[in-house]
């Protein structure tokens, strides 16, 4: 086993313990942010794809997750209130249940991903990072300005929605769902970067005219990186809106992209555990130092010129240090 | 005659008034090993552009294989059998050397869009990239990250990756540049033993090299084929002599 895989199996085991030890000190909230640290370390594994392994600064992946977030909203509110989506040509009718919605969640974003990929592949550096984000601001002034699920105020959902055999209600049940979500993503992510479509993706961040020079398009690898990235994004927002019931265009909004690329940034660009390690550090400092200062954001600022600086592989590269070898 | 594999016919590029390449045509036939040489801005980094397919010509044509591939990409006509090498290396510096050249082996398959399984495990691919290492001399350092590969030996991993293609023509931009003399015999001696298998379209600086290899010279000067033949009439053509190699002693 590498230094790497002894940090991951250490984290997992940190994460895992958490919440018994918030159990025995009888803090039950802390379930709750380990849930989130699940839910956003999830959305931070579908940035790493096409950040880390494909080099795609995606300033915009608040699209995808504000599109899962959607997905969920209008599903269940479609649900709670009795009233069809559509009745005409077929009927489609809303669902509190959370394996259709991850689906429809996870194949709205991955469409919205193609298109979006599609336009703003064709540029690259500067570009690339502008047009993300302007899709993104055009999806939250879009949700802004759509009175249909709340405009500017958001949606509740009242009830949490139903996965069989749980009561998710139950923080503890819905704090294991999130894991074992967390944990497959995991594993299809560390599977990938070893499979030949992450060989050539990585390949192609590095030096995209080796890539086309044996014969492989970079383009179809960004794209297809870019579509599975936003597509497990999107399945982290239904499950966000799901832990908070209720979504808003914040979901949108360029500080969500922002703050999923912090995850994967402070805990290591391109390394499996990083955005794991880099949501529990910013939720861990949001808890922290919320409580000092309502300014708290200024001290992870500061942390996060650090990690720029001085540490490029984020916590676990800092840890781990670079990897050899070709496993 | 053999059909010749490779030919350009007329190609014509113009940068405003400079011409990079005026109407020139080669061809580079089974077996042979053509080297392009011609002194600094003479062209040639112009002309195997367009031969690689990153550059469109103004007019004239590419030909591969008895086809049209001028509106091809360096993608469409590397999936059709053209090797290239560059001048300045392009590897994947954090992969280690038998990762680059396991990719080079992965584009020859052609099956890239794969997701699941540890494409190192894949046993036909790993054979293929260090027979390939193996040819060129580079099977000690397979587990090596590239980055810390000398400069000669990133050349060497150049070629191997392009060996890992099985080509039909090898496009070499100047493969000797900043190899150490002992490096330089042993890829000439290489180089000489490839052409059996697909002919190389050489450009290069090293006169030894290609006077020692090329069973035909062209001589590229300001975006003009000014000479084709073999090694003792390209010495023996005298305006060669002025436009090139007179340069070359007089240095």
């Amino acid at each position: 086993m590498t230094r790497e895989s002894y940090i991951n199996a250490g984290l997992t085991f940190l994460l895992v313990l958490a919440p018994f030890w918030a159990w025995s000190m009888g803090q039950a909230y802390i379930l709750t942010l380990c849930t989130k640290v699940a839910i956003l370390a999830l959305a931070g594994v579908g940035l790493n794809i096409a950040l880390g392994l494909g080099g795609l600064v995606s300033f915009g992946h608040a699209a995808f997750f504000g599109i899962g977030g959607y997905a969920m909203g209008i599903l269940a509110s479609h649900a709670q209130t009795f009233d069809p989506i559509m009745d005409w040509p077929i009927l489609i009718e809303g669902t509190k249940s959370m394996p259709m919605i991850w689906l429809v969640a996870m194949i709205t974003s991955a469409l919205a991903a193609l298109l979006i990929g599609a336009l703003s592949l064709r540029t690259s550096g500067v570009y690339f990072i502008m047009i993300t984000l302007a899709f993104g601001q055009m999806l939250y002034y879009f949700t802004i300005g759509w009175p249909a699920y709340g405009g500017e105020d958001g949606l509740s959902i009242y009830v949490r929605n139903i996965f069989p055999g749980l009561n998710t209600l139950v923080p503890v049940q819905f704090l294991i769902l999130s894991y074992v979500i967390l944990g497959f993503a995991l594993l299809f992510s560390a599977r990938l970067s070893r499979a030949p479509f992450g060989l050539a993706l990585t390949a192609a961040r590095q030096n995209a005219d080796r890539v086309e020079t044996v014969g492989i398009a970079p383009f179809r690898l960004r794209l297809v990186a870019f579509v599975i990235s936003g597509a497990i994004t999107g399945l982290a927002g239904a499950l966000f809106a799901d832990l908070n019931r209720f979504i808003s265009p914040t979901m949108f909004s360029w500080h969500t992209s922002g703050e999923i690329m912090i995850f994967v940034i402070l805990g290591g660009v391109g390394r499996l555990y990083g955005p794991v390690a880099g949501a529990a550090l910013f939720i861990l400092l949001e808890h922290l130092l919320g409580g000092v200062s309502d300014y708290w954001k200024i001290f992870l600022g500061v942390l996060l010129l650090a990690v720029v600086l001085f540490a490029r592989g984020g916590l676990i590269g800092t840890l781990a240090g670079r990897e050899v070898g070709h496993g | 005659m053999a059909e010749p594999l490779l030919q350009t016919c007329g190609i014509t590029k113009s940068f405003g008034a400079l011409k990079a390449s005026d109407a020139i045509s080669l061809d580079l036939r089974p077996g042979e090993i053509h080297a392009l040489i011609g002194p600094n801005g003479a062209g040639k980094s112009t002309l195997i552009k367009q031969i690689a397919g990153n550059m469109q010509p103004d007019s004239g044509t590419v030909h591969f294989l008895g086809q049209d591939v001028t509106v091809l990409d360096t993608v469409a006509r590397a999936r059709l059998g053209l090797g290239r090498t560059f001048q300045i290396s392009a590897l994947a510096m954090d992969f280690t050397v038998l990762q680059n050249a396991v990719l080079g082996a992965l584009g020859a398959r052609g099956d890239v869009m794969r997701f699941f399984r540890p494409v190192m495990k894949d046993r036909t691919l790993v054979a293929r990239a260090n027979e390939a290492l193996e040819r060129v001399g580079l099977q000690d350092h397979a587990a090596m990250r590239t980055a810390e590969l000398s400069h000669g030996q990133r050349r060497q991993l150049e070629v191997a990756v392009a060996l890992t293609l099985k080509p039909k023509a090898f496009l070499m931009d100047e493969p000797m540049a900043g190899l150490g003399g002992g490096g330089s015999k042993r890829l000439t001696g290489l180089l000489d033993g490839l052409r059996a298998e697909a002919p190389i379209l050489l450009v290069e600086h090293d006169m030894d090299a290609v006077f020692a290899l090329a069973d035909r010279i062209s001589v590229l000067v300001y975006g003009q084929v000014i000479a084709t033949g073999t090694a003792a009439e390209i010495r023996a053509n005298p305006e060669v002599r002025r436009a090139y190699l007179g340069e070359e002693d007089a240095a």
